[in-house]
């Protein structure tokens, strides 16, 4: 009788929660994929079309486009911002001056609103880079970068890198504090020297952080939309158009919200499976060491 | 033996560290100006008047000739500064309270169950699971369903908000009560409190570095958060601070002087947490990534 009380409270402590989740988490993924399989425009009446929004996404241009932008942004991003991060932690963490006044600055920017951050450096790139460029003579930077197709991709990749390498580069400090200081002592002795101590020491003892960062800057990055909204609107010609964005975009104004539903549901079904790999590649890894 | 052996290569190798120290240290603060510059160059335009801005390096980058605020004062009329500062701060400040309060509480009948209920356990997992749903898949439905329960507002924001920090809140609440003995609870079991009491009276209070992980976390996120208050209440008549820069910014964006004072009122909230929290903050990011 008593232990049956007891369960009851926990299921009631959990009830909040539970309802919560269901409603705003759970019920709205089932209608999204509900959606995906109809006509609808956001309005009005609809049809169903079976799995007809399924594959007119392969074959639509600016859907595959907008992947092709996300995942070259999600790419380079995830690997600059885990080499930058790495290194300023490995910096940060050695034996410096204003140890805590350098943390402190570098890990402003991960603080800021991503859209105003967008904002500032949209008048930057657009004004004070080109009129850099104009002066020192540098010909591709005498144009704004944001304006042409080629490098507008680019202007957004700065913009998000500097926003994300401060939160790595905490996780990789924190990482650096749980080697012990006496297996460098150790590795000192035996004449090992700095390369070969942080490739053959500090690197395999940091792979459980390197795979934190990995699994949730790809995330972060493949999600990106702040940095788009303030800086390019998925401009110029569409070129720099992320999944994110485009869902929002056309789905809710521009009378796309079933087909964009179907979109919204493969983005899901493809971060699950970008996730799960990352798990296990480097579970895998960790065993071995 | 070891010890002082180690001790004193430190010792001989002290001067070469302290070398390669000043070099690291040069470095890093160079590095600094790759964050120093943009916020510098905000604080001065925001500081000039549109006569004095020429759009080439030296007007965008000298200082003002006159220190004036009234390109602030007029920022602030136009986005609504305070009416916007408030509802961040409420919306914000609720989301925390109802996270520590809800995820608390679930994270503990979880943690508590999930090695002897199977029931437990698939909560757990159907809960952390959200994780991987992103924002855009939920987005548009979330609208229909907040305009039909009539939470198209900030109450709406607050409870999405509680939803989608579930996942890594419970889980951080989850990962702490595994360090935390059994013995705590069965010891007031026997002194006669209730699961609910010995809760509130006892674990709760004992969780406070996780209270603080999970406070700072949720804070950063909806305090900067633009897109679910932009799908959400972008029709209604309250604004949250990055909101009314996004509104600002398709009206005014071509007076940079007052879009620039109006990025940095809207900056400068979060700055001051910052620097009055600093430790706190890295170190509940620290523990939140350590610890998930």
């Amino acid at each position: 009788m008593k232990k049956s009380v007891k369960i009851n409270t926990y299921v009631l402590m959990l009830l909040p929660a539970l309802i919560l989740f269901a409603a705003f988490n759970t019920i709205p993924l089932f209608t999204g994929a509900y959606y995906s399989l109809t006509n609808y425009r956001g309005y009005g009446s609809y049809d169903f079309v079976g799995l007809r929004n399924y594959i007119d996404l392969f074959q639509d241009s600016r859907v595959g486009g907008s992947y092709l932008f996300t995942f070259k942004y999600a790419i380079t991003g995830t690997i600059l911002v885990n080499v930058l991060s790495l290194v300023l932690a490995l910096g940060l963490n050695s034996r410096i001056r204003f140890k805590s006044l350098l943390r402190g600055i570098y890990f402003i920017p991960n603080i800021l609103s991503g859209l105003v951050v967008g904002f500032i450096f949209g008048f930057f790139f657009t004004y004070i880079l080109p009129a850099i460029g104009a002066a020192l003579g540098i010909g591709f930077l005498s144009s704004s970068m944001l304006a042409s197709e080629k490098t507008a991709w680019i202007g957004v990749l700065i913009v998000g890198v500097w926003q994300a390498v401060a939160m790595n580069t905490i996780i990789y400090i924190s990482g650096l504090q749980t080697i012990p200081t006496d297996i460098y002592e150790a590795s000192a002795i035996d004449g090992a020297g700095k390369w070969e101590t942080f490739r053959s020491l500090t690197l395999p003892l940091m792979v459980p952080f390197v795979s934190i960062n990995l699994i949730l800057s790809t995330k972060n990055m493949l999600m990106v939309f702040d940095q788009i909204v303030a800086l390019t609107k998925g401009g110029p010609a569409q070129s720099t158009e992320s999944i994110s964005y485009l869902i929002y975009n056309n789905g809710m104004s521009g009378g796309q919200f079933g087909f964009q539903s179907a979109n919204a549901v493969v983005f899901f079904v493809v971060i699950v499976a970008i996730s799960v790999t990352q798990m296990v590649i480097t579970g895998k890894k960790e065993e071995q060491l | 033996m070891n010890w002082i052996r180690a001790r004193f290569c430190l010792g001989e190798k002290e001067e070469k560290l302290s070398k390669s120290g000043v070099i690291i240290t040069t470095l890093l603060i160079l590095g600094c100006l790759t964050i120093l510059i943009p916020l510098y160059m905000t604080i001065v335009i925001a500081l000039k008047s549109p006569a004095e801005m020429t759009n080439d390096i030296r007007g965008a980058l000298s200082l003002p000739s006159t220190f004036s605020l009234s390109n602030f004062a007029e920022a602030m009329e136009i986005t609504d500064f305070w009416h916007s500062l408030a509802n961040s701060f409420i919306i914000t400040g609720a989301s925390i309270g109802l996270a520590l309060v809800i995820h608390s509480m679930a994270g503990y009948a979880i943690g508590r169950n999930m090695v002897r209920k199977k029931g437990f356990r698939l909560v757990y997992f159907y809960i952390v699971s959200g994780m991987f749903v992103p924002f855009a898949i939920l987005m548009m439905p979330l609208v229909k369903e907040t305009a039909i329960l009539g939470l198209d507002n900030m109450l709406g924001v607050i409870l999405l908000y509680t939803v989608f920090y579930m996942p890594m809140n419970v889980m951080l609440y989850c990962g702490y009560l595994k360090n935390v003995p059994m013995e705590i609870e069965e010891a007031a079991s026997i002194d006669g409190a209730s699961v609910w009491k010995t809760f509130w009276t006892i674990l709760f209070p004992m969780m406070k570095p996780m209270h603080a992980t999970v406070a700072i976390l949720t804070a950063l996120g909806t305090w900067n958060d633009v897109m679910t208050p932009l799908v959400i209440i972008s029709g209604s008549e309250s604004t949250t601070l990055p909101l009314a820069q996004l509104n600002f910014q398709t009206q005014f964006g071509t007076n940079y002087n007052l879009a620039f004072a109006s990025y940095l009122l809207a900056l400068i909230p979060i700055l001051i947490f910052y620097i009055v929290c600093q430790k706190q903050i890295i170190g509940g990011i620290a523990n939140g990534a350590v610890k998930g």
